[in-house]
């Protein structure tokens, strides 16, 4: 087991996870680090009460709302009855079962993904899971994370273990370098594009490439986020310098000699540079251009200058006219000058800080379009308050977009945050399902937060590169 | 290990059947975010691919949940990748209490099918052109009784018999009702704990 060569971090993390080989022949897997929120939770509850179970290790698990909290008027009780019944039930919860909960009126609040790594709770080498496919997002610090159903988090509360079956593994290099106005949003949506949103089924994604190592920790969290709409149920990046220098000072971040240590283990479960993988898959970043998705899931993408594809085109020509079909458009036009009518900055995707900075130096100076809706809503309060301090609020305020708290907003619109009809939104989320945003007749293109800022000031899409040249 | 329970041994499930068509079919098509604002499952059945079978007046639409020929099946036909996106498990449970107790398709995207498991609804796979057979011959006669067998992991009507697949480690859980897992993991609680003192994470980093 302690192999020094031919290995992936996966497979140290797996190893050094295993509590047991199940009768079904399922790994018995230690959950290092659960986080809960109020959407996939209640039923767990109930099912723990129902068989009179404890939770195991409560100190192992962190729980907050963003998924139904509004992003505009707070107050208690919420307007939306339903929201309100499901925050309470939270709340009863993680006070019955001594969970740390960081509430509506918390500093910490936020999306799962977002507060997770700000507070250095996800760390390297860990195993992490969520009632919630995004999950995959912590990857990004070298951490085996992914998403789970509400019976797996009735699990992880009575065991801090789930049963699972080992995955393979494919190494993604993107190397090169991306030219300006070219964001992590576009290499993922390349990456889902190329393998296709059921590609990555049994696989857990290792990306690296020279472009990856240049990424900081927000960027690597973008590309891994997204790691399950290419059905990948985890997607991670090896911890480095960059990972380090992320997490030191963090709230649950080891402190002085201890953090020491903690670095020396977290360069010791990275994969070997001779590591043995079951696939590879190699990009060149250079090729890749601002991109927007045109279709019904995230696989359905084009580079901007690009004309939209002809179904025969794709293996499911079936699914390509479904996705026109709804959508409203041919094929053979063009992407560029699409009109929208709302823009929406947010997301566990992107909702960071340096999300928020990428959409306000587009903004800057500059107005939204007359009759467009736009949104930026902080992936939590800690980032809300750093671009506070930065005055970012100001540009977005002054250029007309709304200034919101945090939560999951209008990427699945179980808030208030809702399209209408048939409106189209520049969305720096993660999907364009039909009925995502909240209407059943709503149309999601999928862009980076630049992107979506650019599309803001023309009511159209535009090239965001026209601002950065 | 808990006593295995036979009343939740999942090893055979007999009935009619209905298709619904296309690949790459998303958990927020199955059922809308907005149903996920409810504390309980109870009602999830009556829920299921909601915006595809009702109007925003609430008037029916075209769509087999919908279609009498098909009222009472028990059997789901579908193609690739069914159930990508969102890992709600509210999607296989507003299946399961609208009467769904095994889903055929060609592929199931990951957590989806790792929900049916936990919930002892049985996910199997078939070949696309065993599929295209078995959604045609259900279109011809929606009457057809279909009989999805874990044990001998087959599929039969009337004389046809087919081979389907799903991992041994589901098939196990299934047949043997240790799909409802809690027990199995709770009885290795001290192992548990021992894999957890060998955590450096967990015990602080403390030299």
């Amino acid at each position: 087991m302690a192999q020094s060569s031919g290995r992936t971090l996966y497979d140290r993390v797996w190893e050094s996870h295993t509590v047991d080989i199940l009768p079904t022949g399922q790994t018995q897997l230690f959950v290092g680090l659960h986080l809960i929120h109020e959407i996939t939770t209640a039923p767990a509850f109930d099912m723990l009460r129902e068989k009179g179970l404890d939770v195991a290790f409560p100190e192992r698990t962190f729980a907050t709302v963003d998924h139904i909290v509004p992003t505009d008027m707070r107050s208690r009780p919420f307007l939306d009855s339903q929201a309100e019944e499901l925050i309470q039930a939270l709340e009863k919860n993680v006070s019955q079962f001594g969970i740390e909960f960081f509430g509506l009126d918390s500093d910490r609040q936020g999306i799962v993904h977002v507060i997770g790594p700000q507070l250095g709770l996800t760390q390297p080498g860990m195993t992490l899971a969520c009632g919630d496919s995004h999950t995959s997002t912590h990857g990004a610090f070298g951490t085996l994370a992914f998403g789970i159903g509400t019976s797996q988090v009735r699990d992880v509360l009575a065991t801090q273990t789930l049963a699972m079956d080992r995955l393979k593994v494919r190494r993604i290099n993107v190397d090169g370098m991306l030219s300006q106005g070219v964001y992590a949003k576009d290499v993922i949506l390349n990456i889902i594009r190329r393998l296709g949103v059921a590609g990555g089924k049994g696989f857990a994604y290792e990306y690296g490439g020279a472009v990856v190592e240049k990424m900081s920790m927000e960027e690597r969290m973008t590309i891994c986020n997204m790691s399950i709409e290419g059905g990948a149920l985890i997607g991670y990046v090896n911890p480095d310098a960059t990972t380090f220098e992320f997490l030191k000072g963090r709230e649950f971040v080891p402190k002085g000699a201890d953090f020491e240590r903690a670095v020396a283990y977290w360069k010791s479960i990275a994969s070997n540079l001779d590591a043995r993988y079951d696939d590879v898959v190699n990009m060149d970043g250079a090729k890749i251009e601002p991109t927007v998705t045109w279709g019904i899931n995230p696989g359905q993408a084009v580079g901007i200058s690009e004309k939209l594809p002809l179904p025969e085109e794709f293996s499911d020509p079936d699914g390509a006219k479904k996705a026109y079909e709804h959508m409203g458009w041919q094929p053979g036009s063009a992407i560029l000058g699409t009109t929208i009518n709302v823009a929406f900055v947010g997301s566990c995707t992107n909702s960071r800080l340096s999300d928020l900075r990428a959409a306000a130096k587009i903004a800057k100076g500059r107005k939204v379009h007359p009759g467009i809706r736009a949104l930026v809503v902080p992936g939590s309060a800690g980032v809300k308050a750093l671009a506070e301090k930065e005055g970012l609020h100001k540009i977005f305020i002054e250029a007309g977009f709304e200034w919101r708290a945090a939560g999951c907003s209008m990427c699945l619109a179980m808030n208030p945050d809702k399209l209408q009809g048939r409106e189209i939104c520049a969305s720096s989320s993660n999907r364009n399902f039909i009925g995502r945003q909240g209407s059943p007749g709503g149309r999601t293109l999928l862009m980076s937060p630049a992107m979506v800022a650019a599309a803001a000031l023309n009511g159209k899409v535009v090239d965001v590169r026209e601002y950065l040249q | 290990m808990e006593e295995m329970n036979a009343v939740s041994q999942v090893t055979k499930v007999v009935g009619k059947a209905v298709p619904v068509r296309g690949n790459d079919i998303d958990t927020d098509r199955i059922i809308p975010a907005r149903y996920l604002k409810e504390v309980t499952f109870s009602r999830m059945g009556e829920y299921p691919f909601f915006d595809e079978r009702f109007d925003s007046s609430g008037k029916p639409k075209p769509h087999p949940f919908n279609d009498a020929r098909f009222q009472g099946a028990s059997v789901l036909f579908v193609n690739r990748n069914f159930g990508c996106g969102s890992s709600r498990e509210h999607a296989p449970q507003a299946l399961y209490r609208f009467g769904i107790h095994v889903i055929v398709g060609e592929s199931f995207a990951a957590i989806f099918a790792g929900n049916c498991v936990m919930m002892g609804l049985p996910a199997v796979t078939v070949s696309s052109a065993d599929m295209e057979e078995l959604m045609q011959s259900l279109e011809k006669n929606p009457l057809t009784v279909y009989a999805v067998d874990l044990e001998a992991k087959s599929l039969s009507y009337g004389e046809r018999r087919m081979p389907v697949e799903l991992p041994e480690s589901s098939r196990k859980a299934l047949i043997t009702g240790s799909w409802d897992s809690t027990g199995m993991l709770r009885a290795n609680l001290d192992k548990v704990k021992k894999v957890a003192g060998r955590l450096p994470y967990v015990t602080g980093f403390t030299g």
